[in-house]
């Protein structure tokens, strides 16, 4: 008889035990960018000063994801929910958290002001390419010619536009004190050493920090895990290019 | 491509989101604005599906101020435009409605309510009265139909695009996410085999003709600069709404001649009630049910009239009063005891209602 040893998986300490397994689909993108998110906050030791902000849409199942203090709010007000109160508590790391259709669709005029008072905030979006929660309708991320429910015959780009290119926008709206990447959940890694610096840029008082996170949606994608990684890694890619766009006085990620 | 969406009548089995969008081809709807929100998603969804093949068109826009602003801008062009939404939307919404109401714009509103206060739930409730009546700054010269099964959500879609241009105030249609998400029975039908003429659509700006010199221009606007002036105005407004109201007035009633118990409801709670008057009837009790249909304008006299001769009125509605709130003004002076059962962001049925007149008895 062989002895079978059990891996538990390795967890952020700062996940809360008792809301895991989480609620996101399997394979979903949301899991694998608050595990990067967890390591962050671990690593700087932040934990018991984060107000975490989640917004509408599958974001929103994050609101008892962590032990710290969380508020779920609705369709890309959470940036000036965690506005309100950075404001009132500098002291505290306020991280905000949403899709995007929140971030840049129905809340774009709350990034795009947030990111131009240069808020001292940590902004994390994630990009699935289409609205998750609410079954899978066009997004600004949205590729060209991908078929949503509401572009049933494809996203034709002359009568809806080009995908939306968030962390460029953020980069050219901000002084040189932001901080703003492109990373994706293909690169784990990489995506929670942009979350660090993000989230230092914030500790250090220095100004916005903006992440945006390729992920995934196999649910709405009907995709099996080989196609949807593909698609994260391959399709999405052509659009997004991953990387940082502003670092202020540090080091740019390789 | 057939130009006609529905030939003749056709018996179909669907779902309330579905009949929706087949209505508004029905209608000869040019162009959907919407952004999505459950429980009304699938009515773009269909749309979406169906517009192209009908040479129709939709947008997709950022959120629903945005959704509500684009359909005035199509309806002021003289397009049939629509949007639909509910929850959070509808209260978004609220300002281009607003606006439609002062710019008397004729657009087309479709409400599938969920639960709130806020996002809520994303399933059912009646809590959408208060604001789809009398939401946003303003006066609530609305149009307001609530639906109970497919059948209306058909009938009262095309009616509304008819009650809009015809009167020119914005005009919903006020289901909920049973009525979205459940799928049931209807006759779909072409409206003009019926006798129903759709009424022409005309712009409200880019007319033919140079401005200033063939024509005077279109100068529309919602802002006033004194008092006295918006005084006149909304009177005016005001007053139109209530010269039209008894035309656009609608409601019915069931077993109401010698009713000793009324059940006052509104849409889909409405068959809850059928079905416990049918049972209470059986039992000797005499109960009737008051169901307006326009809860914009509301059908207070045909109201009034029911409650005075009942021994009893009961309201029942899916949230904590709105509706209740909409009829009370009808009864001011009546004395008949009054009872409820309020239900905020749940279905109810009609053992609780045969219950509830049993133990009032
Ligand atoms: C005012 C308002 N409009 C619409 C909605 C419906 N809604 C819920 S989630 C969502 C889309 C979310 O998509 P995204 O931000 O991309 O997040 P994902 O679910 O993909 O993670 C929408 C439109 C809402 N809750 N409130
Ligand atoms: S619907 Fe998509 S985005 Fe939402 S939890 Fe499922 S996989 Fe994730």
């Amino acid at each position: 008889m062989t002895t079978a040893t059990v891996l538990e998986p390795k967890m952020p300490k700062c996940w809360r035990q008792e809301t895991k397994p989480h609620k996101f689909c399997p394979g979903c993108g949301h899991g694998d960018i608050l595990k990067a998110l967890g390591t962050a906050i671990d690593e700087l030791g932040i934990q018991d000063r984060v107000v975490f902000g989640c917004d509408i849409g599958c974001s929103l199942l994050s609101w008892d994801f962590f032990n710290c203090d969380a508020i779920q709010t609705h369709h890309g007000r959470t940036t000036p929910v965690m506005t309100g109160i950075k404001r009132a508590r500098p002291e505290l790391i306020c991280i905000a958290y949403m899709g995007d259709g929140g971030g840049y669709a129905i809340g774009a005029q709350h990034l795009v002001n947030a990111a131009s008072r240069n808020e001292k905030l940590t902004v994390i979006l994630a990009n699935n390419a289409q609205y998750g929660m609410t079954g899978g309708q066009m997004a600004p991320t949205t590729l060209p010619g991908m078929k949503t429910e509401t572009s049933p015959y494809g996203r034709d780009v002359d009568a809806t536009g080009n995908p939306t290119l968030g962390p460029e926008m953020v980069a050219a709206i901000t002084p040189a004190s932001a901080y703003v990447a492109r990373g994706t959940m293909a690169n784990i890694p990489q995506l929670t050493r942009m979350m660090k610096k993000a989230l230092q840029n914030q500790i250090d008082g220095n100004g916005f920090s903006f992440v945006e996170a390729l992920s995934a949606c196999p649910t709405n994608w009907r995709m099996n895990a080989a196609k949807t990684w593909e698609f994260v890694e391959k399709e999405m890619t052509k659009y997004f290019k991953v990387g940082e766009l502003k670092v202020p006085a540090a080091k740019q990620e390789g | 491509m057939a130009d006609k969406p529905i030939q003749g009548e056709k018996r179909m089995f669907m779902t309330g989101n579905e009949v929706c969008a087949y209505a508004a081809l029905a209608a000869g709807v040019d162009i959907m604005y919407g952004y999505p929100i459950t429980p009304q998603n699938e009515i773009m969804h269909y749309w979406t599906r169906l517009a192209p093949k009908h040479n129709r068109s939709f947008l997709q826009t950022e959120d629903e101020i945005s959704a509500g602003f684009t359909t005035c801008g199509g309806v002021l062009s003289g397009k049939r435009a629509f949007t639909a939404t509910a929850g959070p939307g509808n209260t978004l919404m609220q300002e281009p409605m607003s606006m439609a109401e002062m710019m008397r714009i004729p657009a087309v509103f479709i409400i599938q309510q969920r639960g709130g206060p806020s996002t809520a739930t994303v399933i059912y409730s009646q809590q959408e009265v208060t604001m789809t009546c009398y939401g946003a700054n303003g006066e609530g010269l609305r149009v307001v139909y609530s639906t109970a099964n497919h059948q209306e959500l058909y009938d009262y879609t095309i009616k509304a695009f008819n009650t809009a241009w015809k009167y020119r105030f914005p005009t919903f249609v006020l289901g909920d996410g049973y009525q979205a998400k459940m799928r049931e029975s209807l006759t779909m039908y072409d409206p003009e085999l019926r006798g129903i003429k759709m009424v022409d659509t005309y712009p409200l700006v880019g007319l033919p003709g140079k401005a200033g010199a063939d024509r005077d221009p279109a100068h529309l606007r919602n802002t006033y600069n004194t008092e006295e002036e918006l005084y006149e105005v909304v009177k005016e407004l005001v007053a139109t709404y209530e010269k039209f109201a008894p035309e656009i007035v609608e409601h019915t009633t069931m077993e109401c001649d010698d009713a000793e118990v009324v059940i006052l409801c509104h849409g889909i709670v409405s068959r809850a009630a059928v079905e416990a008057i049918r049972e209470l009837r059986a039992d000797g009790v005499k109960a009737g049910m008051f169901r307006p249909i326009t809860l914009r304008p509301f059908p207070a006299e045909p109201l009034r009239n029911v409650v005075q001769k009942a021994k009893k009125l009961l309201i029942v509605e899916s949230a904590e009063g709105q509706f209740a709130r909409l009829a009370l003004p009808s009864l001011y002076g009546l004395t008949t005891p009054m009872e409820t059962i309020f239900k905020p962001g749940q279905g109810i049925t009609s053992d609780e209602i045969v219950k509830k007149i049993k133990a009032m008895a």
